[in-house]
């Protein structure tokens, strides 16, 4: 096996062009477990941790730009502010030493459906800036998930960076694991308010092939407090439109029995999920309103 | 003249009764303690292990053809390349060193790489070909008796019965409940591993972490078809064991390919190897019947108890003893039927772990004294006072309990202890500086108090310390004193396995009181010394502890001898140029084996007791668990190191909350469906919470030191409490462990 260390990141796209089984690694929290117990075997391991601008983040125009290769502990320390509900997702993942190494780049990259950023993306309209040797594209995180560990990317590309609006307005992340701390989903949601769009952004994870986004529950809500004029006069929320906007989350999910838990369980946890986040984020934007 | 202890101990610290610093502890938070898996030799190759992916299937064949042509490939072993007997065990010799023409269960080795390279070792493997026949597995412990027989003998491993009195007593309440418990792993952290070195005289030298050296160089000698003293071993880091290294793993593997290439061999599992590695604890399904007077007096119990031994028995029939006699709990009742049966299936195999069958009677019998509590109107704990066995209680054997038995007073202590303030977060959803870990969920961001509901449980246990049933349960322990550069130096050696528990403390901490010598080396661990016995049955500071202070003693007398008609007492001028070094074989007092028939008998050496009182927080939506506070108060006899009885404590309550809420090996057709520390779940600091305990002190006369075997009880009282203080919160039946949020929200 290879081990490719480029200094920059032209380099990196140059290698990955030419070597696409490389397989790239930056906190290396999902590929060396793999290697380890060699389930894969890559020709190639391509090492980012050189390359300074996947390190980096940057703010521009309302949108926060995190480089692929910014580790969970960053986000939670330095990106809470504007990213919410990211933050809250980065600070589920693993241990401190997981978050000290992994990035949302690798979450991307491996496309679990149990990657818990998967939801916040879905919902906060982040689009995933992938480069080669070719040139750059943007790929919305609506389109990035493709199957279970199967993303959007073509063999010669990078994943560089995550581009996620930043907001003021409230959002949450929730997920259930049988324990208290560094545990895999059960499932896991998101919910994000885009007061300026009238609009609700609602996601799911670990209930079924990939993350997806909940759009019947998305467009309930949305009308619900778009017509009842709640964008612009917030009122506490009737507890019949907190359960049907949960019923409809659930609806959304596609889940399995497995080890972790079963179908049945995760519909029924990802409507407690969506009823209580979105309890919390309306009860902030109603003080926030006020 | 004679010295006394006093003149001996008057200026020496660090000896019984403290908590001096152990030896291994700033290595191991340091990462710099070298484990079994770090072992390394010049030129060595290393050992994988092909195993079988199916619970139940005849071989057909293996060609190993492919596998012998990779480049750094040594050897590659079957059964017909173990050269002495192919078939070892704790108790029965039932399993293959290799499978010949059956696998009995998924991960059953099969044959063996030796490569200079673990990667390489592993292609190899993969290249074996073996041709199985697939065959329907036994899993059902409740009717496998009657299924296909796995062995030559049947599928009953052991059948233990106990009767005594009269069953048909009236009683005015009766409370019935079949109880289930899962599949428990010992979650060791280091791997199987070790290190066979071949030797000049054709022998081997293994490096190897286990609990029992002398039990392993046993069944390694009788596999090789060597003598004994061919077959060394010695102790190499142990991260941890709880019951799962009572089993040999890779030994006999890693001396296999050790003798057959010549060269040494190092073999380790990884996470998911070591799952199938390993014994684990039996599941259970047990079914009881108490009946009470309407005071709440016990009239009589009677008891079904079901444990599944997998594959192979391993200790099985130990574990069945215990769940029987220890079947009713730390209770004084007359009228008593009791049946626990061992059996074969195709599931993973089941042996030793922490607690060893009395963990699966308890969590049966103290969700039974509940329901009773609950029948009566009574208080839990009024219940289980007004039944509490004390020093004189007959055990259901018919043995008297002849030393401290403060059941009634260890569940006085827990309940009269404050509560914790209620969940102060509840009705405060959404607010700001909230500590989401202090909520079932922690930092995941589930609940802000939705949905929370407190509930308090008890349960109190009890446990038999050493082996039982007429063994011959000793240690063996040298001890040497001299002067060394100036100074009087003690050394102690013994075979008993420090496996992370302290023994290595222990021993230091007696020869100091005993000798009053400051400084005293602890040899290495091996088998140039006798048996040191298993580490295991909370035995080790009882046996080998007394076996370490017997020959202190004998040492005491050869230095009395030295000092008479001496004025001095200073052991520098008594001994001068002296070596005195005693060897001493130390057995506990000796036991009987229990009447196959009535099930009566002395079995025991000593009795253990910890109770318990669990405070949780359940999200009763989501059915996760926080468990709030785990107090515990626990008798000792003596706390020869109060540190390491505490930790003792916690770590042993942390293992029951595992098996209360989260730790399960789960199998669907005898297959492993979690081999992962993804999927097995252990607890965490935020599952774990601080502990309040309360350590008594009441010696037991027959034992050194006063002392009380300390490791098994408080995993044995922890599970049923916490499960009671769950259903407290819910108010669902919850007749399994671990409970899962399924259980708690009916999906």
């Amino acid at each position: 096996m290879d081990f490719l260390r480029p200094e920059t990141l032209a380099e990196a796209l140059a290698l990955k062009s030419e070597r696409p089984d490389a397989v790239p690694i930056a906190g290396g929290t999902d590929v060396m477990v793999e290697l380890n117990f060699d389930h894969r075997r890559p020709a190639a391991l391509l090492d980012l941790t050189r390359i300074p601008e996947l390190r980096e983040h940057s703010s521009e125009n309302g949108v926060v730009r995190i480089g692929s290769g910014v580790p969970y502990v960053r986000i939670i320390d330095e990106l809470g502010g504007a990213l919410p509900a990211l933050a809250m997702a980065s600070r589920t993942v693993g241990s401190p030493q997981i978050r000290n190494r992994g990035t949302v780049g690798g979450n991307l990259g491996a496309a679990s459906p149990a990657g818990d950023t998967h939801p916040v993306l879905l919902v906060a309209g982040a689009t995933v800036e992938a480069a080669s040797a070719r040139g750059v594209r943007f790929i919305p995180a609506t389109e990035f998930y493709l199957g279970v560990k199967r993303n959007a990317l073509e063999p010669d590309e990078l994943i560089t960076a995550i581009h996620v609006p930043a907001t003021r307005a409230p959002q949450q992340f929730s997920k259930v694991g049988t324990r208290n701390a560094m545990v895999i989903a059960v499932c896991s949601f998101a919910v994000a308010l885009h007061p300026g769009e009238n609009r609700v952004g609602a996601a799911v994870g670990s209930a079924a092939p990939t993350p997806r986004r909940a759009t019947e529950a998305e467009e309930f809500l949305s009308g619900e407090l778009t017509a009842t004029g709640q964008w612009e006069s917030p009122k506490p929320l009737l507890d019949s439109v907190k359960r049907r906007f949960g019923e409809l989350v659930a609806q959304a999910a596609s889940p399995i029995d497995d080890v972790r838990g079963s179908a049945a369980y995760r519909k029924h946890a990802l409507s407690v999920l969506a009823r209580r986040t979105l309890g919390w984020a309306w009860q902030d934007y109603t003080g926030k309103a006020a | 003249m004679s010295l006394t202890p006093a003149e001996l101990t008057s200026s020496v610290s660090g000896g019984i009764g403290s908590s001096p610093q152990r030896p291994d502890g700033n290595l191991k938070v340091r990462g710099e303690y070298a484990y079994a898996s770090d072992l390394w030799h010049e030129d060595m190759i290393w050992g994988a292990t092909l195993r079988s992916p199916h619970p139940y299937a005849k071989i057909l064949s293996i060609d190993l053809t492919e596998a012998l042509k990779v480049p750094g490939v040594y050897a590659v072993l079957t059964h017909q390349d173990v050269p002495g007997r192919n078939l070892y065990g704790l108790e029965h010799k039932d399993q293959p060193v290799l499978a010949e023409d059956v696998v009995r269960y998924q991960g059953e080795p099969v044959a063996l790489v030796g490569a200079d390279h673990p990667e390489t070792a592993l292609r190899a493997m993969k290249r074996i070909k073996v041709e199985y026949e697939v065959l329907t597995p036994v899993v059902d412990m409740e009717t496998a008796i009657d299924d296909t027989p796995l062995h030559p003998g049947g599928n009953l491993v052991r059948h233990v019965p106990i009767r005594r009195g009269d069953v048909s007593a009236k009683a005015d309440v009766v409370v019935t409940g079949r109880y289930e418990v899962g599949m428990q792993d010992q979650a060791f952290l280091g791997p199987e591993s070790g290190l066979a070195v071949p030797a000049e005289d054709g022998g081997v030298d293994l490096y190897i972490a286990t609990q029992w050296l002398h039990v392993d160089q046993k069944q390694i000698a009788s596999a090789l078809g060597m003598p004994l003293p061919k077959v060394r071993l010695t102790l190499s880091g142990v991260g941890g064991a709880f019951g799962g290294r009572e089993d040999l793993s890779m030994q006999v593997h890693a001396c296999l390919l050790a003798l057959h290439t010549g060269k040494p061999t190092k073999m380790v599992y990884n996470r998911e190897e070591s799952f199938y590695g390993h014994v684990h604890r039996h599941p259970a399904v047990l079914y009881y019947e108490h009946g009470a007077d309407h005071t709440g007096k016990l009239v009589y119990v009677k008891a079904k108890i079901y444990l599944d031994g997998g594959a192979y028995a391993s200790s099985t029939s130990a574990v069945v003893a215990n769940a029987a006699t220890l079947g009713i709990g730390p209770y004084e009742v007359h009228n008593l039927s009791i049946d626990a049966w061992g059996v074969y299936t195709n599931n993973p195999p089941c042996g030793a772990m922490r607690g060893f069958g009395a963990v699966q009677a308890a969590f049966a019998y103290e969700s039974q004294m509940d329901k009773l509590a609950e029948a009566l109107g009574m208080d839990p704990v009024d219940v289980r006072i007004m039944n509490a066995m004390t020093e004189g209680t007959l055990m259901p054997t018919g043995q008297v309990v002849d030393s401290a038995a403060p059941v009634a007073q260890l569940l006085k202590l827990v309940k009269d202890k404050p509560l914790p303030p209620p969940s102060g977060s509840v009705g405060s959803a959404g607010s700001a500086g909230v500590d989401l870990r202090n909520l079932p969920g922690g930092v995941s961001n589930t609940t802000h108090g939705e949905g929370v509901v407190r509930g308090v449980g008890y349960a109190v246990g009890i446990k038999n310390i050493c082996f039982s049933e007429g063994y011959d349960d000793y240690s063996t322990a040298r001890v040497r004193l001299q002067v060394i550069n100036g100074e009087p130096a003690a050394l102690a050696h013994t075979a008993a396995c420090e496996v992370g528990q302290g023994l290595v403390t222990i021993m230091q901490q007696i020869v100091r009181s005993e000798l009053g010598v400051e400084r005293v080396t602890i040899l290495p661990m091996d088998t140039s010394i006798g048996n040191g016995g298993s580490t295991s049955a909370s035995r080790q500071t009882y046996v080998t502890g007394g076996a370490v202070r017997a020959a202190c003693l004998a040492v005491k007398d050869k230095l009395a001898k030295l000092a008479a008609g001496r004025s001095t007492t200073d052991l520098v001028e008594l001994l001068g140029d002296q070596v005195i070094d005693e060897t001493v074989e130390w057995r506990h007092r000796a036991t009987e084996p229990l009447d196959p028939v009535t099930g009566q008998g002395n079995a025991h050496v000593q009795y253990g007791f910890a109770a318990h009182r669990a405070v949780v927080d359940v999200d009763i939506e989501l059915g996760v668990v926080k468990v709030v506070e785990l107090d515990c108060a626990q008798d000792v006899g003596k706390a020869l190191n109060p540190q390491a009885v505490i930790g003792q404590i916690q770590g042993g309550s942390a293992q029951g909350l595992g098996l209360a809420v989260m730790e399960e090996i789960q199998t669907a057709g005898g297959k492993v469906r979690n081999p992962s520390f993804t999927d097995y779940l252990i607890p965490t600091v935020l599952d774990m919470p601080p502990m309040s305990i309360d350590v008594l002190e009441l010696a037991d006369p027959n034992a050194p030191y006063g002392v009380r075997g300390v490791g098994e009880p408080p995993t044995i009282s922890s599970t049923p409490a916490i499960v009671a203080a769950i259903r407290n919160a819910t108010g669902l039946a919850l007749t399994r462990v671990p409970v899962r949020p399924e259980h708690i929200t009916n999906t």
